[in-house]
């Protein structure tokens, strides 16, 4: 075998293999929430959706990570993890127009997509809503001894929710395999989150013994080797942890969001756009280390765009449920 | 009907409670307890008391006072492949889990099309007259019946209690299954060998053809003695339990109402807006051109639940007010 004989070269293979799937993923997503805003614009797309363009970097990283047993819990802002789990873009479109085909049957919509093949227990609309979900599959897991880790989403405005802080205390207590990933984007909703978190973010998990990292969100590479670590730690059996990726939403809170020089300067926007963009900054280290050029980037462009607007023209032309399935599914 | 029992082993609601989860615990790996004081303690009513020496800590598991974050947990665990029991002391504490219950557990199913489901069940007591004043006393179990997803039992006797609670813990679904915190010593027929109660099927505790009082929890026993009173008056009283709120056997109630065409009904729960003023509806809808007099409502006076005993004691349906809202019914018969 040839790890066997070239140790080295393989792994860094390995990792040129990783980066360049991690760099799709990351584009993938920018994609698909392009396309979001747009069939929003074009009124295709009945109700809102949060863009999770600016954040790819840590669903991507975090998810690399992962198996596909593996389970993560999402957010309102969720179309980018469960991209990065793994989950088919044209039955992700059909669930945000509502149609039969989408991942839940367009029950759910843009804020509740969930998935068990790709361990995707679900978008949760309500701040800080999925903490005990994932929690308890974390429980699970480690009662029935299948190995699997559960990793749970929130943005930095459920750090106020109480609910979390009680998971945490248990999921410490049990040491149980969750890693807390909160994403700060730095505003909830509104709001900049400086108005309401107290303290130090990172110093609230450590209260409870969990070990945690505050990390660069736009750097993919930073993501992905810290959620590693930690993963394989909880994985291990030595307990949760939790993760701060510092962030930015690149848009507005939800597609309407479009005035925002109330709560947010134009020129923070633009800076964090023109120099802290996940995926211009990983295109130009993967530039850097040889491991891919314009020719490559313009080669996945064109797939992951094919593969895109596919996803979409299925998801337009797709039949809406009819309207006697409301009532199932309400009872299992 | 009634039902039938055909036991000459008696034992307290409490028993058959334990007697039910233990017996699932042995049938099923995936089930444990979780709670306040489960393991060590039994619980603060000592319903539970022994099980965490044959089952383990692991499966009777103590935890923080954190209504919320281990209902949370339970969902989680629940959707990925266990069957939790959580254990919530006191009903009146259902508030601190509201999101999980109604957000949450709910709706997984019908949110993911039918594709997670949430097998879980939550034991919670109800029940005033211990003197234990408004935040120990409540009957909050209609908050849980007006949520689509949800299913709500409401046991009468041990018999019930345990034939329905090991239903509710094979149920695909969320439940909510409520004790009456005053009843945990009351003791009744339950036979040994095993058997289960499907969710949904009311039980005519005593047959009658001039009234129908449909009573829920304790109330069906204050509503027997008030057949009893009644009965001297040659007046005879139908009791029925609905059992379960949710699924509600609307047939058993309706054909109930057609036969007397008098009704009352009775819950602990408050009555504005409450489980008794649904079941009247429903009666109203299903039997109205049978019915000689408006379906009667006796249920917890919309106070909170006072300490002070003559206090307490004025918040709940007696049977002397059920004997008298008879009476009335029947126009003074
Ligand atoms: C419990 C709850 N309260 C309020 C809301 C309304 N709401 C939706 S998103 C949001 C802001 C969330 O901020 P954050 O958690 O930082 O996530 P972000 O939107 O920044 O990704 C609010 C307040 C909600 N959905 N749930």
């Amino acid at each position: 075998m040839t790890t066997a004989i070239h140790p080295t070269k393989t792994e860094s293979a390995l990792e040129a293999e990783r980066c360049l799937r991690m760099y799709r993923r990351m584009l993938m997503i920018r994609l698909f929430e392009e396309n979001v805003n747009d069939l929003y614009t074009r009124a295709l797309m009945p109700g809102l959706a949060h863009l999770y363009i600016g954040e790819e970097a840590i669903a991507v990283g975090v998810c690399e990570a992962l198996t596909q047993d593996d389970y993560i819990t999402s957010t309102h802002r969720g179309h980018g993890h469960c991209v990065a789990k793994g989950a088919a873009l044209d039955r992700m479109f059909a669930e945000l127009l509502g149609k039969e085909a989408g991942y839940c049957k367009g029950k759910g919509g843009s804020m509740h997509i969930a998935d068990p093949d790709t361990g995707n227990l679900g978008a949760n609309a309500i701040v800080g809503g999925s903490a005990g979900i994932a929690t308890g599959a974390a429980f699970a897991a480690k009662r029935l001894g299948n190995g699997r880790v559960c990793v749970c989403f929130f943005g930095e405005g459920a750090l106020g929710q109480g609910v979390l802080y009680e998971v945490m205390n248990m999921a410490a207590l049990w040491k149980l395999p969750v890693i807390y990933l909160c994403e700060n984007n730095m505003y909830n909703e509104y709001t900049h989150y400086s108005e309401t978190t107290a303290g130090d973010i990172l110093t609230r998990a450590a209260g409870f013994g969990l070990p945690g990292e505050a990390i660069d969100g736009q750097d993919v590479r930073a993501v992905y080797a810290a959620a590693k670590k930690f993963i394989d730690r909880a994985r291990a059996g030595e307990g949760p942890a939790f993760l701060l990726a510092n962030t930015y939403r690149f848009f507005g809170h939800h597609v309407g969001d479009v005035s925002r020089d109330y709560y947010r300067a134009k020129q923070e926007e633009q800076t964090w756009k023109s120099q802290r963009d996940p995926i211009q900054l990983f295109s130009t280290y993967l530039v850097a280390q040889n491991l891919a050029d314009q020719a490559r980037f313009d080669e996945i462009y064109a797939e992951v765009k094919a593969e895109v607007d596919r996803a979409v023209q299925f998801a337009v032309a797709a039949p809406y449920p009819s309207a006697d399935k409301v009532d199932q599914d309400v009872y299992a | 009907m009634p039902e039938t029992i055909t036991a000459t082993r008696e034992i307290t609601l409490g028993e058959a409670v334990r007697e039910a989860l233990a017996e699932e615990m042995r049938r099923d790996s995936r089930v444990f307890v979780m709670g306040e004081d489960v393991a060590q303690a039994g619980t603060a009513f000592k319903v539970l008391s022994g099980m965490v020496d044959e089952f383990g800590s692991d499966r009777v598991l103590d935890t923080p006072i954190s209504e919320a974050g281990f209902t949370g947990i339970a969902v989680g665990a629940a959707m990925t492949g266990m069957r939790p029991v959580v254990d919530i002391m006191f009903g009146d504490f259902v508030g601190l889990t509201m999101d999980q219950m109604v957000n949450q557990a709910a709706k997984v199913h019908y949110m993911s099309g039918g594709k997670w489901k949430v097998p879980m069940v939550m034991r919670a007591t109800l029940g005033a007259t211990r003197r234990s004043a408004a935040q120990h006393s409540q009957s909050l179990h209609a908050w849980f019946c007006h949520i689509p997803g949800l299913k709500v039992v409401l046991p009468s006797t041990p018999y019930d209690a345990k034939g329905l609670l090991k239903s509710a813990i094979r149920d695909e679904n969320p439940v909510v299954f409520y004790e009456d915190k005053m009843m945990f010593r009351f003791k009744g027929p339950v036979p040994a060998e095993e058997y289960t109660i499907p969710l949904g099927v009311a039980d005519i505790k005593r047959e009658g053809s001039d009234i129908t009082i449909v009573a829920t929890s304790s109330m069906v026993h204050v509503a027997l003695s008030a057949a009893k009173l009644l009965e001297e008056e040659d007046i005879s009283a139908e009791v029925i339990d609905p059992r379960t709120l949710w699924p509600l056997d609307e047939k058993t109630l309706i054909d109930s109402a057609k036969k007397t065409s008098r009704v009352i009904v009775m819950d602990e729960g408050y009555g504005r807006y409450g489980a008794a003023a649904e079941i009247a509806a429903v009666i109203a809808e299903g039997a109205f051109f049978d019915l000689e007099a408006p379906v009667k409502r006796l249920c917890a006076m919309h106070v909170p639940i006072p300490f002070s005993p003559p206090l307490e004691d004025a918040t709940v349906p007696t049977e002397k007010t059920v004997f008298e809202a008879a009476r009335a019914l029947l126009g003074g018969k």
